[in-house]
């Protein structure tokens, strides 16, 4: 391995001149430096909207109003919702695009390196305006994180604050787009033709396509609702000429392929850790890449399942739905080939693989009850209900979520030449995926039952699966302490890592740079067979 | 030791929550069907749940297999097969084939579900933030009309009194209708989105602002079944139930005669002039009913979201802009054109209670006769 590994490193890394301090972060056009600020920038954002996941779960810890009002329970449910998905899962992909592309491809960094800075400091005034909205008057945007006018018209000044929020953090997700797709089309190593990529690369190259495809449009709608409530316009105002359900559906031909942006990367990272610790390569890689692409491009054409109940005509539900359907058919091809990884394999489960196999596992629940979402005629009965609500967190939390911390585990005797503590890792993997279930696995039943989503308080026949559930999520926020801990303590005391300490990690990045990498990835790139 | 010890605490999670299924709370499906619709549904989601339990045994048996037969630690060497077409295509082929099956019952509900033709009644439901209108347009019953809101009393909803069988599910005014007999329900909105739920019948709609859609449903047992607004409009989003009624033909006859005679009571005679003591205490109510919501009972408002009506200068100034706005409210805020909702008499009453209560001393009567003569 040594023999191949590109000569000079650590003579150029002596000049890698850069300021010091906090100015180096700042200024800082390195791929890593820029993706660790995505990572800790994401987790922050976790535990933001999970400060405010905590005030919901409070407030529905029983029935009747205790702790807040109804007006600020929705300012809690909306920003929880536009936090975690714009501010947390988002960028904690971007932060391992940006840490793992130029070594996965061995590239020395990415493509535009000071259009990548000027992506990631975008994000932190997007995430302050957030915040701030909270204490304008009439309080931040109250009407959901689809933002669905008119509700969203009728909203104070706090609206305003999250639509420039959205316009920087599109802004800041297409140069993060255009760089991710120039790096993988243009940086690779000699031989690595695309279908040689890792996974984890295919699935950024695909993402990065549909964020510059769908990112426009979300900007486009909010813009509408701010003329709407600005200057005069009636897009969205029937009375007016305008029409409420064309946001909806905009909004969705967003809002869908969004869902894949998130799960996506996720499933690549998931895709780079089942085969290293089943020390087997991946199953089915083309059929993988088949697979991804489909899904890709079949989620620009389901949208309105998100909106069975507007009313539109028969045929076009019939149609959606059918659509919608088909999407569990790549989606399985997915499932298939991670469990064919794991078949016969010589397995061993150390976090990541703990995680990535819970991610398996979860996102598998989620995507069952999504097939059931599929079907219009059911759809109808627990559309808007907290069945919805468990299912996009099985998707997103035990999806994306899990995914990022197999990742964060994979990756971090990498990234930091340290090895973190198994044993706490192990700790942090059971509390998770337990208390996470507690949560979100009970509320199937009370969507079923008939409690809507986004109420601060609910009939007394909902009382025990909210109890319950609410423990859950106390136990989860708290659980989740333990991953800064325990980053903090591999960083500070961990063990020194060697360059390869997965046995079945093949990537270049494992093969070929020492750990930690040094500060330009690959000067000379390396030779793929 | 970590292990027996994770094994009690789960052991003893699990059990409670099992003794706890025993009681009725834990409820686990959907609500029981009354209508045929709302049967098939459940029907189509039972079968969704076993073919889903099939699917869900078979692919992690495969994966729970490897994680405990695979082990490096039990020595197991790995093989290094990857890529077969064969095995794709099979995976790919077998599941579509499930999914065409399923999409079989699942189109036939929903085509019944959207099939509002030959109704044997029909009602307008209107979603205002945050209570319901019900119009009943055509069958028996035409031309009864009213507005039905949460009655559940806010020292329940505070906490300061026991909460009720019914907490959060009850209304003043439920919809009546007759068993066995096709109500095609009309939704629209006045002012943001909202939706109109029944579990127990099968039917959402949305009530959307300057559109009507329509559903319908045919009850197939008597009995009163609850629902609430499921689409997210503002501040008393969960706070605006749905009650139907649904009672046998002569009941439902009765109740229609009942309503009539109450309509007729109620009429007001749009030309008489009111003193400011009557029209104030009729105002009122009406305010109780229509403005508390966000306007408050002390007419402060709430900070930052709906201004206070006390001391306001539109409040105290001339009659005429006054009108204007409660008429036709501010377009792009949640300041509703109550002109749609509330008769002349009422409007003009409201502002005269409102002009004459708190600090607001403008000491004169607003007859209905003025407000009419600002309707376009
Ligand atoms: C859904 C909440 C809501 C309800 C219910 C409501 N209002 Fe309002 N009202 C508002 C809002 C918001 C404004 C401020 C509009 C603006 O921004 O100009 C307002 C403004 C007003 C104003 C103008 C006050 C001023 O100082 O500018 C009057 C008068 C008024 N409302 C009267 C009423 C009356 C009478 C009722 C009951 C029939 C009522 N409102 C019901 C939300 C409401
Ligand atoms: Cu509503």
């Amino acid at each position: 391995m040594d023999a191949v590994r590109t000569h000079g490193h650590a003579h150029h890394d002596d000049h890698a001149h850069h300021p010091g301090g906090i100015m180096r972060w700042v200024m800082t056009t390195n791929h890593k430096d820029i993706g660790t600020m995505y990572l800790w920038f994401s987790f922050a954002m976790l535990l933001v909207g999970g400060t405010m996941a905590f005030v919901i779960r409070a407030e529905l810890f029983q029935p009747g109003l205790q702790i807040v009002t109804p007006e600020f329970f929705n300012q809690m449910t909306t920003l929880h919702g536009l936090i975690m998905v714009f501010g947390a899962i988002m960028p904690a992909f971007v932060g391992f695009a940006n840490w793992q592309i130029p070594m996965m491809i061995g590239a020395p960094d990415m493509a535009f390196p000071r259009m990548n800075n000027w992506s990631f400091w975008l994000l932190p005034p997007a995430a302050l305006l957030l915040i701030i909205s909270l204490f304008v008057p009439g309080g931040g945007p109250a009407a959901g994180w689809t933002m669905y006018v008119p509700l969203a018209t009728q909203m104070g000044p706090g609206m305003d604050f999250s639509i420039f929020a959205v316009h920087l953090l599109g802004m800041s997700s297409i140069m993060g787009s255009i760089n991710i797709i120039t790096t993988i089309l243009n940086l690779r190593a000699p031989g690595m033709t695309l279908m040689k990529m890792p996974m984890f690369c295919w699935t950024w190259l695909i993402t990065a396509y549909l964020l510059i495809a769908v990112m426009p449009v979300l900007a486009g709608a909010v813009t509408m609702i701010l003329t709407d409530r600005h200057f005069g316009t009636a897009f969205f105002n029937a009375a007016g000429g305008g029409d409420p359900v064309l946001y909806q559906h905009i909004f969705w031909f967003f809002g869908h392929p969004e869902v894949y942006i998130i799960a996506i990367p996720a499933f690549g990272v998931i895709s780079q850790v089942i085969p290293a610790f089943s020390r087997k390569p991946l199953f089915g890689y083309t059929s993988m890449v088949y697979a991804t692409a489909s899904i890709a491009i079949l989620s620009f054409i389901v949208w309105a399942h998100h909106m069975y109940t507007v009313g539109m005509p028969v045929t076009g539900q019939l149609y959606f739905m059918y659509a919608t359907m088909l999407i569990a058919v790549p989606t399985g091809v997915k499932v298939f080939n991670w469990v064919a990884t794991m078949w016969k394999g010589s397995l061993t489960f150390e976090t990541p693989m703990l995680f990535a196999i819970g991610f398996l596992f979860l996102f598998t629940l989620g995507g069952f009850s999504g097939l059931v979402l599929s079907l219009a005629a059911v759809d109808v009965q627990v559309h808007d209900t907290y069945y919805v609500v468990a299912h996009f967190h099985y998707v997103m939390v035990a999806g994306a979520l899990f995914s990022a911390f197999a990742g964060v585990y994979f990756w971090l005797p990498k990234w930091t030449g340290r090895m973190y503590d198994e044993t706490l890792g192990k700790w942090h993997f059971w509390l998770t995926i337990i208390f996470f279930n507690v949560t979100f696995f009970v509320q199937h039943f009370l969507g079923l039952a008939g409690m809507p989503r986004r109420v601060p308080d609910y009939a007394l026949q909902f009382t025990e699966f909210n109890v319950i559930s609410s423990i859950g999520a106390f136990g989860f926020g708290v659980s989740q302490l333990l991953l800064p801990y325990i980053v903090i303590k591999a960083i500070r005391s961990g063990e020194k890592a060697p360059q390869r300490p997965w046995e079945g990690a093949d990537t270049l990045e494992w093969t070929h740079l020492p750990s930690p990498p040094p500060y330009h990835s690959f000067q000379t790139p390396p030779v793929v067979k | 030791m970590r292990h027996t010890l994770l094994a009690t605490w789960a052991g003893s999670v699990l059990l409670a929550g099992f003794s706890g299924l025993a009681s009725a709370a834990y409820e686990l499906n959907m609500q029981a069907p009354a209508s045929k619709v709302a049967q098939d549904v459940y029907d189509l989601h039972v079968l969704m749940m076993w073919i889903i339990v099939v699917i869900f045994v078979g692919v992690f048996a495969v994966m729970f297999y490897s994680v405990f037969a695979h082990r490096k630690s039990k020595g197991h060497q790995a093989a290094q097969f990857h890529e077969n077409a064969t095995v794709e295509l099979v995976w790919t082929i077998i599941p579509l084939i499930i999914l065409i099956l399923m999409a079989w019952p699942a189109t036939k509900v929903l085509l019944s579900l959207r099939d509002t033709s030959n109704p044997d009644l029909t009602i307008k439901v209107t979603g205002y933030q945050w209570k319901w209108g019900y119009d009943y347009l055509r069958g028996e019953g035409e031309g009864i009309r009213f507005v039905s809101a949460l009655a559940t009393p806010r020292d329940q909803i505070q906490g300061t009194a026991p909460k009720g069988e019914n907490y959060l599910l009850e209304v003043d005014n439920p919809v009546v209708v007759p068993v066995d007999k096709k109500i095609r329900i009309l939704t629209t909105g006045n002012d943001v989105i909202h939706s109109w739920w029944v579990p127990a019948l099968g039917i959402k709609q949305d009530a959307i602002p300057g559109f009507v859609r329509d559903t319908w449903f045919k009850a197939d047992r008597l009995g009163t079944f609850r629902g609430q607004c499921t689409e997210l409009c503002g501040k008393d989003h969960g706070f605006m139930p749905v009650v139907v009624e649904v009672v046998s033909a002569d009941k439902y006859s009765a109740w229609v005669g009942e309503q009539k005679k109450k309509m007729a009571a109620q009429a007001d005679d749009p030309n008489k002039t009111w003193t400011l003591e009557e029209s104030k205490a009729r105002g009122a109510k009406v305010y109780a009913a229509n403005c508390v919501a966000c306007h408050q009972a002390n007419g402060q408002g709430v900070k930052g979201a709906f201004p206070a009506l006390d001391g306001s200068k539109v409040m105290n100034g001339p009659k005429d802009g006054l009108i204007n706005v409660v008429l036709n409210g501010k377009p792009g805020t949640a300041m509703a054109a109550f002109g749609k909702q509330l008769s002349d008499t009422e409007l003009a009453a409201v502002i005269t209670h409102a002009r004459n209560s708190w600090g607001n001393k403008t000491g004169e009567a607003i007859q209905p006769a003025e407000v009419r003569s600002q309707r376009k």
